[in-house]
């Protein structure tokens, strides 16, 4: 059916946006039939937010709620910023799926039950007493119940794959009906699977078999009633991609390299979030990145300190409990002033805490989470797509003053993707380096501390004559580097590292504002709270709650020059975050004026509707 | 070593930092070997030395030497030398380490550096002591030993640093004694020559905190009796007039008279081969500087440098996939274009 026919047909919903999640055991393929289904909407033009939530267990016992991974999708026909707040449509794999995700859908909304996994042993399982189907647990929503598994393994016959194997199809039995039910063509999908598993491998049969199946399924059953039309959105001018933050950040790391020309070098840990940024980074070689897995998170940044002092743009990559590891070298490192990126894709905490799930609460831990009065600059990613440029922005204040940067990222940002205009190359400003080739002292000698307008030191790379210096961890003499133990020095030198730090400010944009420019309500957020934000806040200026703006922070330290003023423009200053209220306190301690926390720690993102409802409960809290 | 080496100096490579090691330490002996060493070398250009220590007192060193240097972490030395060399693999990158930098705290670095065989040459000092912390034992110290932090003796059984290198099959292990100039120096030249991670434990006296710890190599009368001369090529044998040899049985080495056995069953020592058993063997005959203790080079084996192989991928890479280019990077997840 064409876009033309499906505007036609009076049976077809028409939407301007709608949430779909597919959800099941970790080992359904969940993820793939959401990734799959998000570059076929993102191909046929749609605006897009997808969040995938995984188990922290790799395979958890199978049927169980604790087992259950979902991805979810928001698709639109206009620019959306979230991945939504209720699906619209769920596909549940088996019961412990509908358990986990069923207080989530939207009122009536559609449910999509792979019918031969409802049965007395997975009812049992996940502790549902009787079939949900039959007590009317699910009387508001509509049901749609497909044997996917018996149908899969009919239709994967011929495949060439035998047995309990062809049921691992039946995720593209599902992706194929959810495909048909939104007017998508199965092109691109049978395109990746001949890439992946091969045309011509059984494997990869068996799943074309099984999507064509699935697609096949919602015409012959006539379930013309289920499907959905979400035309293309509206979006600006240019060529898109779909992109994770991860990606996203381990690009704008490989982008920086190219205009600083110096070889990238990312020493790095496995960790969840986080190790997407070391295994993309691995797979380009061929841009000279050198990329070193190290036995340690402590080594993995000595590593990349290593390599920074040998003249390579070093970078590192963990989450929370990494950096708390890291935190003796990350002060090394600002002892030494060598340019380093740090990266921490946060999750929730402390300790291990919730590994595969998102939050904000390492924002302390960035500024001020170092032994001494160590000072250093802390970016933060607002989205998957603006972690390109953040990552850019980290490299470009660490080359030039000659600092360690801590660039936040989060396990939302990480994971989850949108569309995302891609950049001029040709544009991107340059950054380059020189390294210090000549002694710098009055007497021809070298004074590896002598500073620049910046209060920057020289980079004097081994190799070069002349130049030999010893770096450490001990206080250095101003100018010559030397160890010094003398208060004086001491005190000198302490205030030179944090003014060098606070001078930043100066060379970063002022924070702007997105709506009236004074008012009632300024919602202030930083990192992954970009899109929530913004869809709560247009949603309430939608509901006519028009003196409220919104801003967001990518410089977390030093904080933009203008932040104060900008603050003190607005009765209310509302700063949502997933923690207790690390930017609040901060941000009372540098301007003193109140701020009203909107702390939400649950390891998941904020919906927009929380957003919306918290500044109408805020100025119809003036009212009354 | 060359005799007609000229361009450098011992003093080109002393730094103008006043060294700070108590009168009478072993650190100041290997200090000039070291210098004197690299002062042969006419063929490397003196700023592409990098010296790279952690903390105590042995890794004070980089600040004395007139070469580029980083005094890192304590036990973190082998991290930051793995970075450098890997970035930069045309450097020559010297470790100073000492028994609780590398073995206690550093453990991990030290092992993960030796079986990577990133071109590291691995200075250990092991003074089986803590001395920048004023004598707490160390994981070298004998059980039994009685420090500040061990009043009623020590009940940590200590590592042989020689024997863990091995285990985790450094391509190239050896030990030298700080007093012992000569050995030294040939052993300098060996790692030198090494292309890989060389490691060299050096029995270092510290006469504040532990004197005499290795009285037993470096007294006049039990050194001949108790030093175990390696050298390639040539029968194991010691003690006065060479009346001692190492023979290798199933259950590893042992000493035995020369004498009885004939020179011929005396084992023949092979730092190339391939499988580090032997070597392991030999180092098990003290487990410390107690009694008849070999010294010298254990093991020197080809094996490819970590550095090696990653310049080889990122060459294998370009020749596939061409230079990298950002805007093909950006758009190779698929595209769509909005008009």
């Amino acid at each position: 059916m064409t876009q033309d026919t499906l505007l036609a047909d009076p049976e077809v919903q028409h939407r301007d946006r709608i949430v779909i999640r597919f959800a099941g055991d970790s080992g359904d393929g969940m993820q793939l039939a959401g990734t799959r289904f998000t570059d076929a909407s993102a191909l046929f033009g749609n605006d897009l937010a997808t969040f995938p939530s995984f188990p922290a267990e790799i395979r958890a016992p199978a049927g169980t709620v604790a087992g259950v991974s979902s991805f979810q999708i928001h698709i639109a026909d206009f620019d959306i910023l979230t991945p939504g707040d209720a699906p619209d449509v769920l596909v549940a794999m088996n019961p412990a799926a509908l358990m986990a995700n069923l207080a989530d859908v939207e009122e009536a909304g559609l449910l999509i039950l792979n019918s031969d996994a409802f049965n007395e042993r997975n009812f049992a399982k996940c502790g549902y007493d009787v079939d949900p189907r039959e007590d009317g647990t699910l009387d508001q929503y509509n049901v749609l119940s497909v044997p996917m598994e018996e149908l899969t393994k009919l239709a994967v016959v011929d495949s060439g794959v035998r047995g309990r194997a062809t049921l691992r199809s039946k995720n593209f039995f599902a992706l194929g009906l959810i495909t048909w039910m939104f007017g998508r063509t199965l092109d691109p999908i049978t395109d990746w699977i001949d890439k992946k598993f091969g045309a011509d491998q059984p494997v990869g049969k068996a799943n074309t078999m099984a999507l064509k199946a699935g697609y096949n399924y919602g015409i012959t059953t006539d379930a013309v009633h289920y499907k959905y039309d979400v035309p293309p959105a509206k979006m600006p001018a240019g060529t898109y991609t779909n992109i994770t933050g991860n990606k996203a950040l381990a690009w704008g790391l490989i982008a920086a390299a190219q205009l600083a020309k110096l070889p990238l070098f990312f020493g790095s840990y496995p960790i969840t979030p986080a190790s997407g940024v070391l295994e993309e980074l691995a797979r380009q070689k061929h841009f000279g990145v050198k990329t070193f897995q190290a036995e340690d998170e402590i080594a993995a940044a000595g590593i990349s300190v290593g390599a920074s002092f040998a003249g390579h743009l070093a970078a590192t990559g963990t989450s929370g409990p990494g950096v708390a590891l890291k935190s003796e070298t990350i002060s090394l490192a600002l002892m030494m002033e060598l340019p380093l990126v740090i990266v921490n894709v946060q999750r929730a905490g402390p300790s291990t805490g919730i590994p595969t799930k998102t939050e904000q609460a390492d924002l302390m831990s960035a500024i001020y989470g170092r032994h001494g009065e160590s000072p250093l600059p802390v970016i933060a990613a607002a989205s998957p797509g603006d972690a390109f440029s953040t990552a850019i922005e980290a490299c470009r204040i660490a080359l030039k003053y000659m600092t360690p940067v801590i660039l936040l990222s989060d396990g939302f940002v990480a994971n989850s993707s949108e569309p995302w205009m891609l950049p001029d190359v040709a544009s991107l400003p340059e950054m380059p380096v020189s390294f210090a080739t000549e002694p710098n002292g009055e007497d021809g000698e070298f004074l590896p501390y002598k500073r620049n307008e910046f209060l920057a030191r020289p980079w004097a790379i081994p190799g070069t004559p002349g130049l030999e210096h010893r770096l450490g961890g001990l206080e250095k003499q101003v100018e010559t580097g030397n160890v010094n133990y003398v208060p004086e020095n001491h005190a000198a030198m302490t205030e030179l590292r944090e003014r060098k730090i606070a001078g930043i400010a100066k060379d970063i944009p002022p924070v702007t504002v997105e709506g009236p420019e004074n008012g009632d309500v300024l919602v202030l957020g930083w990192g992954g709270t970009y899109g929530s934000i913004r869809a709560g806040v247009l949603r309430a200026q939608q509901a006519g709650y028009n003196s409220v703006a919104s801003a967001h922070l990518r410089h977390l330290f030093p904080f933009p020059a203008n932040l104060g003023s900008v603050l003190r423009s607005y009765k209310h200053v509302i700063v949502p975050e997933l923690n207790r209220g690390q930017l609040s306190k901060l941000l009372q301690a540098e301007y003193l004026i109140p701020i009203e926390s909107y702390p939400k720690i649950m390891g998941v993102p904020f919906k927009a509707t929380e957003i919306q409802a918290r500044i109408v409960a805020t100025i119809e809290g003036d009212r009354t | 070593m060359s005799a007609t080496a000229t361009r450098y100096q011992r003093s080109d490579f002393q730094s103008d930092q006043e060294v700070k090691w108590c009168p009478g330490c072993g650190d100041y002996t290997i200090l000039a070997s070291v210098q004197n060493f690299l002062a042969t070398l006419d063929d490397v250009d003196k700023e592409k030395h990098v010296f790279v220590a952690g903390i105590g007192c042995s890794s004070r060193f980089p600040y004395y030497m007139d070469t580029y240097g980083m005094h890192t972490i304590h036990g973190r030395a082998p991290a930051f030398a793995s970075g450098i060399a890997t970035a930069n693999p045309d450097l020559h990158v010297w470790v100073i380490t000492g028994d609780g930098d590398a073995l206690s705290i550093g453990g991990n670095h030290l092992i993960h550096a030796l079986r990577r065989n990133v071109n590291l040459k691995i200075l250990l000092f092991n003074n089986q002591i803590y001395g920048l912390t004023k004598g707490q034992y160390s994981p070298t110290s004998e059980v039994g030993k009685r420090t500040k932090t061990s009043p009623m003796g020590s009940i940590d059984y200590p590592f042989n640093p020689v024997s863990l290198a091995l285990g985790a099959e450094a391509s190239f292990v050896a030990r030298t004694i700080d007093m012992d100039r000569n050995m030294t120096a040939d052993i300098l030249t060996a790692a030198y020559g090494h292309k890989g991670t060389a490691f060299i434990e050096i029995y270092q006296n510290c006469n504040v905190f532990n004197d005499k710890a290795f009285i037993q190599l470096t007294a006049k009368d039990e050194k001949v009796a108790n030093r175990v001369y390696l050298k390639h090529g040539a029968p194991i044998v010691f003690g006065k007039d060479d009346e001692n040899g190492i023979v290798i049985t199933s259950t590893g080495a042992a000493i035995v008279k020369v004498a009885d056995v004939g020179l011929d069953a005396i084992h023949v020592h092979d730092v190339n081969q391939p499988d580090p058993s032997v070597a392991f063997a030999i180092s098990r005959l003290s487990h410390g500087p107690y009694g008849p203790t070999p010294v010298g080079v254990f093991r020197d084996v080809p094996r490819p440098t970590y550095e090696a192989e990653v310049t080889r991928q990122l060459v294998d890479a370009q020749a596939k996939q061409g230079p990298g280019d950002l805007g093909d990077l950006l758009a190779s997840g698929g595209t769509w274009t909005v008009t």
